[in-house]
């Protein structure tokens, strides 16, 4: 089967500046991913090219096997998309949204959307603009839901919602996985929330991907390794170093580890996914540093 | 309803779906769960517990895989007839002793991780012996 999400060298540049350069990616269909990296980073970029809203300005990006932009009446029906802003007509009330996205989706299901609404005690009277952000959020998501998408695009669903709604919100996303063939992408700029929603991950940093991959694939092959410092050489011939300390005598490597490691001269610390994104983030930022003449 | 409920120690550093593998476990052999009863849908772990659904079937998988529990097409999953068997009545001396133990552990003045470290070294050396 084809991928949910494929990217080949995928950029967009606006005037000088690439907002999302060189991505290459493949997202399998049936996972739910998170799409993590600081504001500005290309996360929202990256969805709106997937969703044709935006043109690649080098690259190429398939959706479900589609271009999102030549065969958009073939690809888009099959695909939600829930921008920041949860936008929804104010003046509405939740019946009258639900009525136009009845109208406007030819793949609509009204019963399990106002079965939805009716669970999650929403007001079908109240205008839109009057509901609490958690609420809000949960009617946009129920119009997601209801053209019955094969992949849900989510960017930074939660970010401006407290514990709680966030918590009902992400609830209602991995029963509808569960329910349904459902594949799911989320950006955020944090990762908390999400680690146990997730079984995938791409971080993005400065418009480039730091790294893609299945979470336990991820978890497994970082270690933490600290050794003599003069043996820091040998690790990183054979290891991806994504982090190095130094301390007088001691080295301190975070490594994506070829295999096992072996070596009596190192002790092997594993990590929780927390600390192997914020190497990823932090790596970013020193590179930068480097680049900047002093 | 389901017959057990799962809960998840964010900060034990354990995967979530070995969390889950382990109570299961600790169910049947505590009696809780008896060959043939039903383990929580995938539905009902995955609302309760807000996780990925694909880390429950990783779970159960892994349950299957340890024959202590069966996938039935279109029912759900279920604890084996060939699961161990519970802890029979032959262990309430030694739980009994081991209440004791606790009580005098505490009264001695140790603290979780005293003691901790003192039943991870018994066990080593309880292995140790069990290998020479």
């Amino acid at each position: 089967m084809t991928a949910a999400l494929e990217t080949q060298g995928l950029g967009r540049r606006y005037g000088s500046q690439w907002a999302l350069q060189g991505c290459t990616l493949e997202i399998p269909r049936g996972t739910v991913t998170a799409l993590v990296g600081p504001n500005g980073a290309g996360k929202t970029t990256l969805l709106r090219l997937a969703v044709g809203l935006t043109r690649p300005s080098a690259g190429s990006v398939r959706v479900l096997g589609l271009d999102p932009r030549e065969q958009a009446a073939e690809a888009l029906p099959r695909v939600g998309f829930l921008a920041q802003e949860h936008p929804l007509y104010g003046g509405f009330t939740v019946d009258e949204m639900l009525r136009v996205g009845r109208k406007l989706n030819p793949s609509w299901d009204d019963e399990a959307a106002r079965q939805r609404i009716d669970e999650l005690d929403l007001p079908l009277g109240k205008k839109v603009r009057a509901l609490s952000g958690g609420q809000r959020a949960q009617v946009a998501l129920t119009l997601a839901l209801a053209k019955r998408p094969e992949l849900l695009l989510l960017d930074e669903p939660v970010a401006s919602l407290d514990p709680l709604a966030r918590r009902e919100f992400l609830q209602s996303v991995v029963e509808a996985v569960a329910e349904h063939e459902l594949t799911v992408i989320l950006s955020s700029h944090i990762l908390a929330d999400l680690e146990r929603v997730c079984d995938h991950l791409v971080i993005l940093a400065h418009g480039r991907t730091q790294l893609v991959g299945s979470i336990d694939e991820i978890v497994a092959s970082h270690r933490l390794l600290t050794g003599p410092r003069d043996e820091a050489e040998d690790v990183s011939r054979l290891h991806e170093v994504v982090r190095e300390t130094h301390a007088e005598r001691q080295t301190t490597l975070l490594v994506r580890a070829n295999g096992h490691v072996y070596d009596a001269q190192w002790t092997v610390h594993e990590l929780d996914l927390e600390e192997i994104v914020l190497a990823y983030l932090g790596q970013d930022a020193a590179r930068r540093r480097e680049a900047v003449p002093s | 309803m389901a017959l057990i409920e799962f809960h998840l120690d964010s900060r034990s550093g354990v995967p979530t779906y070995l969390q889950l593998v382990q109570q299961v476990r600790h169910a049947v052999q505590l009696g809780i769960l008896r060959p043939g009863d039903q383990l929580p849908t995938v539905k009902e772990v995955v609302t309760s517990l807000t996780i990925n659904p694909n880390t429950v079937l990783k779970a159960y998988g892994a349950l299957e895989s340890e024959g202590i529990a069966e996938g039935r097409r279109g029912q759900g999953t279920f604890v084996t007839s060939s699961a161990p068997s519970p802890l029979g009545d032959d262990v309430s001396k030694l739980r009994r002793s081991l209440r004791n133990w606790f009580g005098q552990a505490r009264a001695a003045g140790l603290d979780e991780q005293a003691i901790d470290a003192l039943l991870s070294e018994q066990r080593g050396s309880a292995r140790a012996r069990r290998v020479a």
